[in-house]
């Protein structure tokens, strides 16, 4: 066995009322894969952060090429050879691909002068090597969320790091993304790298790394072989308990139908058709870039409609913004957390109440705290929410506990229809039960549920019936008894048998 | 143990230390070295006349602080504040001069003011004009039309029984504390009473933190665009009633460059100009340590040209000081 690039050892980490590590410890080998897994909140991220000198650890040591380091910044540590992709995506809107990439290292000309038709062409070359069909001019706004990750991986490429670290970088992507990604990642190998690998999707796990490190609560568990080692030990390692059915579906009575779409054309979205019942999660499978998104907004008020109708127990919906589509019983949860799903910047309790706030307070507007804070609380007790309390910055809270504090957003303001639209991205496998067995009970007591999702097993997992939609139109549809992953993906293609 | 274990909460819930909560406002420490040094320094200055003074000269542009913290919570600004105040004293000194009752002139003029804060609020909200641009215009026709109404000359109260119980306003005295300086502490316990205990008040600093998520969770963000703009006009409004009644007239160019000095306030009081993050009691505080930083620099006998410098350095340092905690 070869000898560690980086050793960490023994690392803590105190945040005001948690302890996010408590003697972690992590090896990274050179030309291998090291999984670092742990559930949210486990301390994946802070532990990289400390790696990278964004926080300062309270005690612990790292050794990086057989001599003590510590790194005052993340601009040091890139210097050294560490290069990291964040969980949370780290781009300016307005600035092109290349400048994102190049921010701050600027390729110049002589006298100062930006070279930008070198950084334009280094950037197209790191692009095509990803297989991003984009030109490294264009704006990172016009880019959708798996392409902006894309550049984000593309910006850590460019480093010629002896470290890459990724942190959940596929959460985002689409199948193909996932692929080339991969790809790159044997190259990566192949050339003696060092790679740290953060995922909550097991399979991926044992797709592509050698090693696994696991952490709970802050601690290190364990440094395994993959070969050695299943799925549920993995995870038995990881929650310290077996976890048995990932995906417990239960028999709800199905009831009226409760949501009717008829024809709905909008912005990409074309003459889409079907009907949701109560008691019932009607899956939505496809690529991304499907119109799967653009139909839920739609549904939701958020965008409008140009042909078709839509209607909740018989009445007809003619939704302008989302203020409507909640008033009506929809409640939507965004698959995009930190860009438009929650307010980073505002508390635990204040982004989870935010859409019941109408029911939580009085005529005048004043807010029933008491009610509030009950509600809340229950809430962080039935997701089980690691936070100091509620008022926590939600931006401190670990990527998968805030995204169960959006879906108690979501849930909160009781809708008939619930539309989730990637609702277990980020989420580690524990919580993702978690959720699913809530999805469950809130099926259980009538709700119609939409669920979108680019993980397979889980539609495949929850759904009672699957849609599959294609360049804005719906390509298939298949009772969960009959859904496979192949015919799924036959049909997200386009291709239909 | 078959659950998960919660991560170990080292204090539990984050006790309120009063000592440090107290060193993390820096600007109440700077209000209170202030004071402190000023009171050393001159004799006059910690007497109950002069302290009672410098209330009562503040509570103009605390008011007004008061709606600008409101929309630079949403992450906008007002500029039209002067403007507001001027055209509202205008119109509330020929109310006044038509013996209008008082209750008619007082309501008259501080919806007139929120009306002109509301045209703001549209150009912002519907016509998604950027808030220094949309607020820069009403600023300017405002001035104009003030202009315009007056002919460029001031507006007397007139020597009446409504120009008299107008004065009472600005120059009277409730329970031996000036009238206006109980304006300006209503005027802050409905601010605090909003951000803190209403929807609107929520709804704010969603809006300043992310507006697109705020629109998704279901929030007419339009509506509470319009409203923060409302309620500044509106205060400008009160601001230029106040005003008016001290001077028992109405100048057309009063208020001009107020809008600095509110958002010196509110950015001294740690709100963050970027919006979503700030208190209401830090604007006061920013208000008061413009407010007595001036009457200080006064008995001191500093000359105004120095004042203006002195008072840019309080600012830097203060903003400063705040960075740091950061
Ligand atoms: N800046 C911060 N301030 C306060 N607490 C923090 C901060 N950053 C992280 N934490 C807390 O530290 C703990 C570890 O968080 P971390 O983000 O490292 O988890 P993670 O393992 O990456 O989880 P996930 O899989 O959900 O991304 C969490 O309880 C989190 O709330
Ligand atoms: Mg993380």
């Amino acid at each position: 066995m070869s000898q560690a690039i980086l050793q960490m050892q023994g690392v803590s980490k105190t945040f005001p009322g948690v302890k996010a590590l408590d003697q972690a410890t992590l090896n990274v080998y050179p030309g291998e894969v090291m999984a670092l897994l742990g559930e949210n909140g486990a301390g994946k991220s802070t532990l990289m952060k400390v790696l990278t000198g964004i926080y300062h650890a309270d005690s612990g040591s790292i050794h990086y090429f057989g001599s003590p380091m510590t790194f005052a910044g993340p601009r040091d540590s890139m210097e050294q050879g560490i290069s990291i992709i964040h969980q949370e995506l780290n781009l300016i809107e307005e600035l092109s691909i290349a400048e994102n990439i190049f921010l701050g290292r600027e390729l110049c000309a002589k006298g100062g002068r930006i070279d930008w038709p070198a950084m334009y062409r280094e950037a197209d070359k790191l692009l095509a090597h990803l297989k991003v069909g984009r030109s490294s001019r264009e704006q990172i706004k016009a880019l959708s969320l798996g392409e902006k990750q894309m550049v984000e991986i593309a910006k850590a490429l460019s480093f010629e790091a002896k470290v890459i670290i990724m942190d959940e970088p596929t959460d985002a992507l689409t199948l193909q993304e996932t692929e080339s990604l991969f790809k790159v990642i044997n190259e990566l190998r192949e050339q003696g790298r060092g790679i740290v690998y953060i995922s909550h999707r097991l399979s991926e796990i044992f797709q592509i790394c050698d090693k696994l490190t696991v952490l709970r609560d802050g601690e290190f568990i364990a440094e395994r072989e993959v070969a050695e080692m299943d799925e549920d030990a993995v995870i038995e390692l990881m929650v310290g308990r077996r976890l048995d059915e990932y995906y417990p579906t239960v028999e709800a009575s199905q009831g009226r139908v409760s949501l009717k779409v008829d024809k709905l054309s909008g912005p990409g979205v074309n003459k889409v058709s079907f009907e949701l019942h109560e008691g019932e999660i009607l899956g939505f499978s496809g690529l991304m870039g499907a119109g799967r998104s653009e139909l839920m907004r739609l549904l939701f008020g958020d965008t409008r409609k140009t042909a078709g109708s839509v209607s909740l127990y018989g009445e007809t919906l003619n939704l302008n913004h989302p203020s409507q589509g909640i008033a009506a019983g929809i409640s939507y949860i965004s698959e995009d957390r930190k860009g438009d799903g929650l307010v980073l910047g505002m508390s635990v309790k204040t982004n989870m109440s935010l859409s019941a706030l109408a029911a939580l307070s009085h005529v005048g507007g004043h807010i029933k705290r008491g009610e509030e804070a009950k509600q809340v609380a229950r809430f962080i007790d039935a997701f089980n929410i690691k936070t100091p309390s509620e008022e926590q910055i939600i931006g401190n809270l670990s990527g998968g506990n805030q995204q169960k504090v959006a879906i108690a957003k979501g849930l909160m303001t009781e809708p008939k229809v619930l539309i989730l639209d990637e609702p277990t991205r980020g989420v580690d496998v524990g919580a993702k039960k978690e959720i699913y067995e809530l999805i469950n009970q809130f099926k259980q007591r009538g709700m119609s549920i939409l669920l979108i999702s680019s993980d397979m097993p889980e539609v495949l997992g929850m759904s009672d019936r699957i849609l599959v939609m294609h360049e804005g139109q719906i390509s298939g549809e298949f009772d969960v008894a009959e859904a496979t992953q192949e015919g799924l993906l036959a049909a997200a293609v386009g291709r239909n048998e | 143990m078959n659950t998960v274990k919660q991560p170990t909460a080292v204090s539990g819930k984050p006790k309120v230390n009063v000592a440090q909560w107290l060193f993390e406002q820096k600007a109440l420490i700077a209000l209170l070295v202030l004071i402190v040094i000023v009171s050393f320094l001159n004799d006059n200055f910690f007497t109950t006349h002069n302290l009672l003074n410098i209330l009562r000269q503040t509570s103009v542009n605390a008011v007004i602080a008061v709606g600008m913290t409101l929309v630079i919570l949403t992450a906008g600004i007002d500029l039209s504040v002067g403007s507001i105040l001027a055209l509202c004293g205008a119109l509330a000194a020929s109310m006044v001069a038509a013996e209008l009752p008082l209750v008619v002139t007082i309501c008259g003029t501080l919806l007139a003011g929120c009306a002109m804060g509301m045209f703001s609020g549209v150009l912002v909200a519907k016509g998604k004009v950027q808030p220094f641009i949309a607020t820069l215009v009403a600023m300017t026709a405002l001035r104009g039309l003030t202009m315009v109404y007056t002919d460029g000359r001031p507006i007397s109260t007139g020597f009446t029984d409504a120009g008299d119980a107008f004065a009472y306003l600005g120059t009277g005295y409730l329970f031996g504390i000036p009238f206006p300086v109980w304006l300006m502490v209503f005027a802050f316990a409905g601010a605090w009473y909003l951000l803190n205990h209403t929807r609107l008040g929520r709804y704010i600093y969603a809006v300043g933190g992310n507006e697109e998520a705020t629109r998704l969770s279901g929030i007419n963000v339009d509506r509470v665009k319009i409203a923060v703009y409302g309620i500044s006009g509106l205060m400008s409004g009160l601001a230029g009633l106040i005003v008016t009644s001290r001077l028992s007239s109405a100048q057309p160019t009063a208020g001009a460059a107020y809008e600095l000095d509110a958002i010196a306030a509110v950015v001294v009081g740690g709100t963050s100009l970027a919006g979503g993050r700030g208190w209401i009691i830090g604007t006061l505080i920013g208000a008061l340590i413009i407010g007595f930083l001036n009457n200080a620099l006064n008995l001191l006998d500093v000359s105004s040209y120095y004042q203006m410098i002195a008072k840019a350095a309080v600012i830097l340092l203060a903003v400063l000081a705040d960075r740091r905690s950061k």
